[in-house]
């Protein structure tokens, strides 16, 4: 499969040569792949010398732990962002895979049922999510705002509306311990980001990803199957929010059916802040990081200074405007150096 | 002979990172319409924003009978009796002819509008031009043309001694620029400087006393005897090297049936079509816009799905369920609307190359081979000579022409058997239509079926050995290269109630 046959043109016809590839190592090259990331450094120092107890590390394992969550499911919604769409039922999906791993650990004493039971949740809204949105040809902000309340309703009908106590202790393991002194859960959370990283720079399904998010009638009519690769898209995404949904119920120690209400929108909000656009073809698993640590970070060291929740909220949006403004500079000054 | 009114010595302009104009110098005498003509990108527009003020010049300088001056603004230009008159009118619909023309400067008392005497200056004004226009007219009510005339008569209220125009004529209707011309003469006469900026060069030779022609952002050369200058003379100033005759059309050996299309019917089409392309033959399919040639395309190439009716490449029937199928049996498309179904602007033209031919090149199935990318898309960007500073660069930051030639390199990755080419070269200079005509014969000469739609009926006449005519969606001639002609292809494909009438 390694050979391609191609269309030679008469070697004669090549014209004289005038392409001199000239690669660009510019600061503006540097700042789009690490310039979040020097702003999360930046942000992390003053943190550490201006906020008490900022660098400790109990404060550290509770930071790395508040970050696993939005990390894991940010990877999907990079790949929905990437194709030009979004998923708003991740929140959900997390909630009702939680509790549906709980509901079957309890009912059938199997911790691997309960896993199996509650990714089962995530493959299914995910599928349906992908296959009404790209086979249907559904709106992708109505598909999911749909399916954000079905699982939301599952989640409260299969718990009867309340917190499911997990009977068995050995699930706990998943989201309470710590290898290397690190919580397993941010173990997960940087093995999903290498994977997720790798699948979009590395592979054929990630960059059709991109090129859809990019535009998909010319992706379509240049021989990209748009139709499987969103199911696709859809279907991970899905899967992954109903992983974290699985961990957080394991350090949670219950299914809890009202848990994660609005966090969709901190995962999208993280995805932008780092740099991925809005209208798809633009991302890297490098924004994602960077966008979920700015953000975790900024909460974080606010609970710290004892900052009312209220006030946390009007700074989160503050932060999310400065960052979808700077973007819009940021790709004039793109076009403007030509 | 008259003395040069206006001069331009040496001008440049840099933006960031692009040299839009360098040296330039030449002039222009009163009495007299002096043409600017060049590609896309030559650098006239900017040209005529300096002279309007709009750009300040990095260098050189302006000069009006003998005088230096500098714009800092539109509102210098105009008080220094310079006009520019862009495609783009910069008129009010909702406010009558006569507050337009003296917009800015309305007759008025103690703030009051002098209502009459604004009908009186303005009627004067449309007269002067020979214009039976009322004053009162909304502007709103009248045709984009006469939207022109309004457009000049308030020059003329500024006293405008040097009126350039760009591209005037681009949405005119035959007798609307019969009239602009007459409007032109009669400026030229009163002894004003006329610079008239358009690419049709029929208008050009009936227009203009002197020719200067620029290319990549510099001066070429002028032209002043109209009497001495030829068609080809300018194409090749223009172009940079001869073009001679730019379709340059050769007969070559043609084979067998390569592609054929059965009683082929698809959303949009009117009706069931069947046409067949030979191995190595260029096939153009000729139409009125709405005649369904587009629609066609996109069935045979499977973006569509068809109702009914059946494709062969070589004589085996293949399923057109989606373009995948097609590509994959040997059929490539060139989609009519290059930004839109064409590329993907926001990434890099390696990407756009590679895009579908990468399937097959992936390792275990699904890895990016890195290597074959880049010595891929390297390849084809040379062997189509795309101008681009690497091949890493956005495809959105090329022009049109080369955007094409990368689309192009995109299906030479594949094993190629037939290729459908929707409008190749709308939108592209002289220069990089000939660079794509010469592709077009390369792929021939390999055996390739080519089959393009264009609505350029000399290219159409110039480029294929045969041409399909279609009318209301279905083939209604066929002429081969040497039998076409234009009265005997529009004959075909005029509808017929026109053709009575």
């Amino acid at each position: 499969m390694n050979s391609t046959s191609t269309t030679p043109l008469p070697a004669d016809f090549a014209a004289s040569g005038n392409s001199t590839p000239r690669r660009k190592f510019g600061a503006a090259k540097i700042w789009d792949n690490y310039g979040m990331l020097m702003v999360f450094a930046a942000l992390f120092v003053a943190c550490s010398v201006f906020v008490p107890n900022f660098l400790t590390m109990i404060n550290m394992r509770g930071l790395g732990l508040a970050v696993s969550l939005a990390g894991m499911v940010a990877c999907g919604m990079l790949f929905c962002l990437a194709s030009g769409d979004f998923d708003l039922s991740v929140a959900s999906v997390v909630a009702c895979a939680g509790v549906m791993a709980a509901v079957v650990i309890n009912r059938t004493d199997s911790i691997a049922l309960g896993i199996f039971a509650g990714l089962g949740v995530g493959l299914f809204f995910g599928f349906v999510n992908g296959f009404v949105i790209a086979k249907l040809q559904i709106n992708a902000l109505i598909t999911t705002l749909a399916s954000m309340q079905i699982a939301r309703g599952v989640a409260y009908l299969i718990s009867d509306g309340k917190a499911v106590g997990i009977s068995q202790e050995d699930f706990f393991l998943l989201g309470n311990s710590a290898w290397l002194n690190i919580p397993v859960p941010v173990w997960i959370t940087l093995i999903c980001l290498c994977v997720f990283g790798f699948l979009l720079n590395r592979t054929l399904f990630g960059r059709n990803t991109l090129a859809i998010g990019g535009n998909e009638e010319a992706a379509r009519l240049a021989g990209v199957n748009v139709v499987r690769t969103k199911i696709v898209i859809f279907t991970l995404t899905g899967l992954v929010a109903a992983f974290a949904g699985i961990v957080l119920a394991s350090r949670m120690t219950s299914g809890q059916p009202m848990t994660s209400i609005g966090f969709e929108l901190t995962v999208i909000s993280a995805c932008v802040l780092g740099g991925v656009s809005l209208k798809g073809g633009v991302g890297k698993i490098s924004y994602v990081i960077a966008g979920v640590l700015i953000l975790g970070t900024v909460e974080n060291a606010m609970n710290l200074l004892n900052i009312s929740p209220f006030t946390q909220y009007v700074v989160r949006g503050l932060i999310l405007l400065a960052a979808v403004i700077l973007d819009r500079y940021k790709q004039q000054a793109q076009l403007r150096q030509r | 002979m008259s003395v040069p009114y206006l001069e331009f010595k040496n001008i440049g302009k840099r933006f960031p990172g692009v040299v839009a104009l360098q040296g330039i110098s030449f002039a222009c005498r009163e009495g007299e319409v002096h043409a600017l003509m060049g590609e896309n990108g030559a650098g006239k527009s900017t040209l005529l924003k300096i002279l309007s003020g709009n750009h300040a010049p990095s260098e050189g300088e302006l000069a009006l009978a003998g005088q230096s001056r500098q714009f800092a603004h539109t509102v210098d230009a105009l008080k220094a009796g310079v006009a520019v008159i862009y495609q783009e009118l910069h008129l009010v619909p909702d406010i009558t002819v006569a507050e337009n023309i003296y917009i800015g400067q309305l007759p008025h008392r103690f703030g009051v509008v002098d209502r009459p005497r604004l009908r009186a200056d303005a009627g004067k004004q449309l007269a002067q031009l020979g214009l039976d226009i009322d004053p009162d007219t909304p502007l709103k009510q009248l045709s984009i043309g006469q939207w022109q005339m309004v457009e000049i008569a308030k020059a003329l209220t500024r006293d405008a001694k040097v009126i350039a125009f760009d591209e005037p004529t681009s949405s005119l209707s035959a007798r609307e620029i019969q009239q602009l011309f007459r409007v032109i003469r009669e400026l030229k006469a009163q002894g004003r400087v006329i610079l008239y900026v358009s690419h049709r060069m029929e208008e050009i030779f009936q227009l203009a006393d002197q020719i200067t022609v620029f290319k990549d952002g510099r001066y070429v050369c002028t032209f002043d005897d109209m009497q001495q200058v030829t068609h080809d003379q300018l194409v090749k100033a223009m172009v940079g090297r001869d073009v001679g005759d730019i379709y340059g059309y050769t007969p070559r050996p043609i084979g067998g049936p390569r592609l054929d299309v059965m009683a082929l019917h698809a959303p949009g089409m009117k009706h069931a079509v069947s046409l067949s392309v030979r191995a190595g033959e260029i096939v153009g399919l000729f139409g009125l816009i709405g005649a369904g040639r587009s629609e066609l395309m996109k069935a045979i190439f499977g973006g569509v799905k068809p109702y009914a009716g059946e494709v062969r490449v070589d004589g085996r029937p293949i399923a057109i369920r989606s373009p995948i199928h097609a590509i994959q049996a040997g059929i490539m498309l060139c989609p009519e609307d290059r930004k839109a179904e064409g590329i993907v602007p926001v990434h890099s033209v390696r990407d756009n190359i590679n895009i579908s031919a990468r399937r097959n090149a992936v390792r275990a199935g699904c890895l990016i081979n890195d290597t074959w990318e880049a010595d891929n898309s390297q390849r084809k960007v040379r062997e189509l000579n795309v101008k681009t500073p690497s091949d890493e660069q956005l495809i959105r930051n090329l022009s049109g022409g080369n955007q094409q030639k990368v689309i192009l390199g995109r299906w030479l990755s594949e094993d190629m058997k037939v290729i459908l080419l929707d409008e190749p070269t709308r939108g592209i200079d002289v220069g990089a239509k000939n660079e794509i005509y010469n592709v077009i014969y390369a792929l021939a000469n390999r055996g390739i079926a080519v089959l393009f739609v264009s609505s350029d009926l000399p290219e159409v006449l110039g480029l294929a050995d045969r041409i399909l005519v279609m009318r209301e969606g279905a083939i209604s001639g066929e002429l081969s290269h040497d039998e076409a002609t234009e009265e005997t292809v529009l004959g075909l494909a005029m509808p017929r109630e026109m053709v009575a009438a």
